[in-house]
This record gives structure tokens, C-alpha cells and sequence, in this order.
């Protein structure tokens, strides 16, 4: 008899989930479907309140990634102002940027992912958790909430806040980087790219024994899409639209952000409250595409600074030839990204015009829409609004990372049903293969459905009939 | 400027303010004698400099012998009177009063211009607002983003009245006032125009840097930029009683 097993909660994500799967009479996999349970409504509330507001606003998406929000939010803002932001307010906010890219990548590898790396998909789940990571692994998990803690610390000497903060305004930011603050970060970065490097080279030595996982988790052809710079290389919070296929050719380049409705439309289904984005000129659901760090290290032909390169062309021998196709190698990835973001941060620091004081460009709107786009943690984030002649929000569109890379999760959990789940015989380790498929891509989901309620997911397993013959639920 | 000089025939009262004797003017408000005397009373539509409006009721007092409280602002002192100006039962109302304030309207503090420099916000800290314990009403009000150098969010206006008093009687444009009943009161500009189109308004900006909340704020800011400075009012206030 067939039957559907649901995941619900989906734990150890940001935001609620749950996962469906869909058994056949045989027991086999006949279709899976990631559901997002909340709805939110940020795109309909804004309208009406001040442009200006909107930094502060849309921050509050997510605890997790405010500053991406922050970011893009104000390159909106600085479209409709029209204007060129002083240039150190441009390296000022890349740092911050970078800040959180760091600590967003630890809380996933660390926090969320490791005790599935470290203790195993089968492990006992009471243990499998960051608390079991303490407790077997406490060097490990010292260094993962070291990381965040400076990443965090980076973001909190800019902006006044570790979370929320509101130092980055239309125009620039609000206040110029005095050198006692400059000397407080310089000195938290040779610890950070310590733990970064021996991170990463620890779970170099892990790699090998995921190549189950890593030929079954998510590893499909699809598009990978991202910011790059002008040059092609690695970039997080301006540059240019890249689209690469899964053979590694370029099917769209040098594409200015604010063009990005050229290249993706967005579908609505009926079973999740998070869109289905989709690259037009292959269409829906054809036009499949990723985001984040995996497709950013993929479009990069370079990240620029010293062992973040060498990491790079460490990640491009993961496979043969060709872009990295396995949604596994989203955590190496990830590691790669926190050794550029620390290299970057110090790079941008000790720059001679760090400390100058001109960061502010002041305006009035000068137009009625505007466009922010910049890469967050899980990908291209952009942030799109029209106001009428008083500057008040009358449209918004929020493009969120996690939702890019909502057909490509969908195709996941198949994926990994496919190769785990036993209809007959079924077990917990199977299920949490499911939902780690899921934690590679550190979706966040309060995000992507701008959205209500508490976080984690469920699995549930239907029979032919739709009817709900089992459900697991954790949180 | 000659500052104005008291009156020879105002006589001397004394009276009790939460045990301390005090003396004052028979003339003065009980407010005014506190903030002589250091005492805290909270209050959000009294301003010195400005007449009396009496609509806030944060800075009701008990009165030894009445039973019905006073409020503070537009209440005279008297001889003998003994005052109690922070009893269980007041801070209970203030609390109450402050929180029907936040439920009525939408005060979105985390995104608003005027966080961390907020009387409002001030004084719910101060009256132990941890929650607000009616339910939000949650009534969308516009915003008036018209004029050129201000703006209006009726969703953060608690009506105190302050920019209708300070326009009138400091500026003396009377661009301000009050219009509708309940919950459908609104300050307005001219006759219910735009701001920006205001033909009496001299855009002097003394409105919003009297205005208590993030309501009235200037255009440009982000959340949490309005710092607003009130020093000139009671000076412009005795310049114009002098004259």
C-alpha cells in the first residue's frame, strides 16, 4: 500500500518547513515536495511607510542575516536617492557584509550541519546536535562559536549592534570607522583565519568519506547564478549578474543588477508559501537554477585574496571537470568562503582610506523605482521598490536567497528519497538524510516567506490515496 | 529684552509634595512647582513654554481630602494642600494610560526615526512597560510625506497637541490643528491639506522638534537619526510674554 511520510518540523534550519514523501505500493519514492508552513507578508505591509524606512523594516526578515536585508535594502534606496556612495562607505559596508557572511556560515557549518558531519546521519538524534558536538568535539565547537562570536563582534564595533543594527543608511553609512575601532577588528582576524583554515583543512580530511552522500545530495545539472565582479571573480555585494550552466558555460554575463527581472521569473505553488524563482529563458520548471556559496565559488573565476585561491582550485578538483554539481560541496564551499571574507575584511581595513570621514552622500529620491541587489549568506538577494512622488512604498518585491534555490531543494529531497528512503523498513537516519540535504543549503525560510511562527519541520509518508499514514516531528 | 517681572500682588503658598514642604506661588500649577523642586512628575503633552492641555493624564497626582485625582498640569496650588505624586495606584494608571497609548496606534519602535531618542518610548521604560496588556488595534493611518523638508506618520501621533500649541503661540502660523472624534482624531494642516501644499505653514520645523514621538520628523532620516531639541521654547515663550 502506498503511503506519505512527512518531516515535520525540519529541524536544525532557520524558519518552519516540513517535507513530504510520497511512497508507492512497492515502497519506492513517487514524489517528494519541500512545503514552507509560514506566511509572513513583508511585501504587503511596507506600502505606505517612507523609503527610509525600509532598511530598519526589512531587517527585521531575519535575526540570522539582518545585515543582508540592511544591504540591500539601502542599495534600493540609494537607486531611488540616484546617487554614488562616498567610497570608503562602500568598503565600510563591504566589511560589514563580510562580517556576516562569516558568522551566517559558522552558525551553518558549526551549529547546524557539523553534528550530521561529525557524528553521522544514523547517529542517535537525541546526541546529534551542537550540545553532542560540545561534548565529543569540544575543540571544534570552541572554534565554531569563536567564529560567530567574531564575526559577530565585527558587525557589532560597526554598527553599534550584533543583530539589527542601523548604521547603514540611503547614502552610506551614518558614521565614519574611528582607528580604536579599525585596531578592535584588525586584532580579531589572524584568530578568526586560524579557525577558518583549520576548519576547513579538518574537513578536507572529512570529504572522502562522504562520497555516498555527495554523488546522492542534491548532485544535478542545473544553472548557478550570482554576483561576480566586473572581472568575474568572487564578489558579495555589488558587481555584475552571472549565470553559468551545468557544463560551466556562460549564458549570461556583465548583467546589471537592476536588469535582474530579465533573467528570472518567479512562480507561485499551491503547497508552500515560498515562491518558485526560475530562469526565464529556460522556463518554469525547467529554468533551475542555485545560489549561494556553491554557485558563487562556480561562477568566480577567482576570490582574489592568497588561501581563499588556494582553496578554490582545492573545490574545483572535488569533480573532474566543470562546475561542482553536488549540493553536498555547499559546506566546503561555505569554509572556502569564511577564509576570503576574513582576508577581505583585513585587506579592506588596512586600506589608507578606511578612516576618512566622508561617508554619507545626502539626497532627495530622485526616482520612483529602485533596485538593491547584493549576495547574503544563501545568495543573490535583491530588494526592488516603487515609490509614488512623497517617497512612500507603493510596490515591493523581495527576491530571497533561499527561495532561488527553492526547485533545486525540491529536486533534493527527490533526490536523496530516492537513494535513502525505504517505504518498507522505514528508519529515523533515513529520514535525516532528508533533512540534511536540506542544511546544505542553510536555507532560511522566515526569510523566503517573509513569515510567521516558530522555526523547525516534519516529514510525512502518504499512500497512493493521499491519506497520512505516518509522520515524524521534531523541533 | 526686559524678561517679564511677577506680579507684586501674587502672594505665597505653602504646601506638601510626598512629604517635602514647599512653598510656591499661589499661581503656579503643581507641575511647575514639582519641576522647581526636582520632583518627577511624567507627563507628555505639558511643555514649558506652552499653555496648559491637560489631554495626556500621565500627570495625575493624588490630593489629600479629594478623591477624584488632579492633574498635575492644570492644577493650581493651593495653601495647606498635600500632594502624593507616585502612590501604587498612579503608577498603575501611568502604566495603563501608556499602554492604551502604544495600542492604539502602530508604534513600530525597532524602525521608527525617533528610536532611542523617543518620549514615548522613555516613558514606557519608565512605567514598567514589558507588554502591553490590551489588544493592539491595529488600524492603519497614513503618512503624509508632502512637504518638502518634514514629515507626518499619523500612525505614531499620540494627538498631545504640542505642534497645534507651539505653531499657535510661539510661531503663531495656527497651521495645526485637530480634527474628528475617538480613534478617528488626527492632527492637521490648513483645512485637512496635504502639508506640502500648506499655504500658512513657514516649514520653521518648531512642530517636530516639540512633537514627543517619531509623528512629526524630518525628511532624510533613517531609524533611529531624529534627535530632536526643545532648548528654544521656553526662551522664545518668555521673549514673547515680554513683548
Amino acid at each position: 500500500m502506498s503511503r506519505t511520510v512527512t518531516i515535520e518540523p525540519v529541524t536544525r534550519i532557520e524558519g518552519h518547513a516540513r517535507i513530504t514523501l510520497q511512497l508507492g505500493d512497492g515502497g519506492g519514492v513517487e514524489d517528494a515536495k519541500f512545503h514552507l508552513t509560514q506566511f509572513r507578508g513583508f511585501e504587503k505591509f511596507c506600502e505606505g511607510r517612507p523609503y527610509r524606512e525600509m532598511p530598519a523594516l526589512t531587517a527585521r526578515t531575519c535575526g540570522i542575516c539582518p545585515v543582508s536585508h540592511l544591504l540591500a535594502s539601502n542599495k534600493a534606496c540609494d537607486h531611488l536617492l540616484s546617487v554614488s556612495i562616498p567610497p570608503t562607505a562602500e568598503k565600510l559596508r563591504r566589511i560589514m557584509n563580510l562580517a556576516q557572511l562569516t558568522q551566517s556560515h559558522a552558525l551553518s557549518f558549526f551549529h547546524l550541519s557539523s553534528p550530521d558531519l561529525l557524528m553521522g546521519w544514523d547517529s542517535d538524534p537525541v546526541s546529534r546536535n551542537i550540545f553532542g558536538v560540545m561534548r565529543q568535539y569540544p575543540d571544534l565547537a570552541k572554534d565554531g562559536i569563536r567564529l560567530r562570536q567574531i564575526g559577530q563582534s565585527i558587525i557589532e564595533t560597526l554598527g553599534g549592534k550584533k543583530i539589527h543594527p542601523t548604521w547603514v543608511v540611503p547614502g552610506g553609512v551614518s558614521e565614519p570607522l574611528s582607528q580604536d575601532k579599525r585596531d578592535a577588528i584588525l586584532k580579531l582576524l589572524p584568530e578568526g583565519l586560524e579557525i577558518a583554515k583549520r576548519t576547513y583543512d579538518f574537513f578536507k580530511t572529512l570529504v572522502p568519506k562522504f562520497k555516498d552522500e555527495a554523488d546522492h545530495f542534491g548532485t544535478m545539472p542545473t544553472l548557478f547564478f550570482s554576483l561576480v565582479t566586473p572581472k568575474g571573480n568572487l564578489e558579495h555585494y555589488d558587481g555584475v549578474l552571472r549565470v553559468k550552466d551545468a557544463k560551466g558555460n556562460i549564458l549570461e554575463d556583465m548583467v546589471p543588477p537592476w536588469e535582474y527581472e530579465r533573467l528570472i521569473g518567479e512562480a507561485v505553488e499551491d503547497y508552500s508559501y515560498m515562491k518558485f524563482p526560475y530562469f526565464k529563458a529556460q522556463g518554469y520548471p525547467k529554468g533551475i537554477y542555485r545560489v549561494g556559496p556553491l554557485a558563487r565559488l562556480n561562477n568566480a573565476n577567482a576570490c582574489g585574496t592568497p588561501y581563499a585561491d588556494v582553496a578554490l582550485a582545492e573545490f574545483h578538483m572535488l569533480q573532474e571537470s566543470g562546475p561542482i554539481a553536488s549540493s553536498f560541496h555547499y559546506h566546503y564551499a561555505r569554509l572556502v568562503e569564511i577564509i576570503y571574507a576574513i582576508e577581505m575584511i583585513e585587506r579592506l581595513l588596512k586600506d589608507p582610506t578606511i578612516l576618512d570621514t566622508r561617508v554619507r552622500a545626502r539626497a532627495r529620491s530622485n526616482r520612483s523605482e529602485g533596485i538593491g541587489v547584493a549576495e547574503a549568506p544563501r545568495g543573490t538577494l535583491m530588494h526592488h521598490y516603487r515609490i509614488d512622488d512623497d517617497g512612500l512604498i507603493t510596490w515591493v518585491d523581495l527576491v530571497i536567497a533561499t527561495g532561488h534555490n527553492n526547485l533545486a531543494m525540491n529536486q533534493s529531497i527527490r533526490q536523496v528519497a530516492d537513494a535513502y528512503v525505504d517505504g518498507n523498513d522505514l528508519q529515523e537516519g533515513m529520514l535525516n538524510r532528508v533533512e540534511a540535504v536540506i542544511r546544505c543549503y542553510d536555507p532560511c525560510l522566515s526569510c523566503a516567506s517573509h513569515a510567521f511562527g516558530q522555526m523547525p519541520l516534519t516529514i510525512e509518508l502518504k499512500d497512493a490515496s493521499g491519506r497520512v499514514v505516518d509522520t515524524m516531528t521534531r523541533g | 529684552m526686559p524678561l517679564p517681572v511677577t506680579p507684586p500682588n501674587i502672594r505665597a503658598v505653602t504646601l506638601k509634595i510626598d512629604d517635602q514642604d514647599l512653598s510656591a506661588r499661589e499661581d503656579e500649577t503643581i507641575i511647575e512647582v514639582c519641576r522647581e523642586n526636582k520632583i518627577a512628575i511624567p507627563s507628555l503633552c505639558y511643555l514649558d513654554g506652552l499653555s496648559v492641555w491637560g489631554g495626556c493624564r500621565l500627570c495625575m497626582i493624588e490630593i489629600a481630602g479629594q478623591g477624584r485625582l488632579a492633574a498635575a498640569c492644570s492644577t493650581r496650588v493651593a495653601e495647606g494642600m498635600e500632594v502624593r505624586t507616585n502612590t501604587e495606584r498612579l503608577q498603575r494608571y501611568r502604566r495603563t494610560i501608556v499602554e492604551m497609548l502604544f495600542a492604539e496606534r502602530n508604534h513600530v519602535c525597532s524602525v521608527c526615526v525617533s528610536n532611542g531618542h523617543c518620549e514615548l518610548q522613555t516613558m514606557g521604560q519608565s512605567c514598567g512597560v514589558d507588554h502591553v496588556r490590551v489588544p493592539y488595534r491595529q488600524t492603519p493611518y497614513p503618512v503624509d510625506s508632502s512637504h518638502e523638508m518634514f514629515r507626518l506618520d499619523h500612525n505614531r501621533c499620540i494627538l498631545c497637541t504640542r505642534c497645534v500649541r507651539v505653531c499657535d503661540e510661539i510661531e503663531g502660523a495656527h497651521t495645526w490643528d485637530v480634527m474628528g472624534r475617538g480613534s478617528d482624531c488626527r492632527v492637521i494642516t490648513d483645512l485637512a491639506l496635504p502639508w506640502g501644499q500648506s499655504e500658512t505653514c513657514t516649514s520653521c520645523g518648531k512642530c517636530v522638534q516639540v512633537c514627543p514621538t517619531g509623528a512629526l520628523v524630518k525628511q532624510g532620516t533613517s531609524a533611529g537619526e531624529m534627535v530632536k531639541d526643545q532648548h528654544f521654547l521656553p526662551i522664545l515663550a518668555r521673549r514673547r510674554h515680554a513683548q
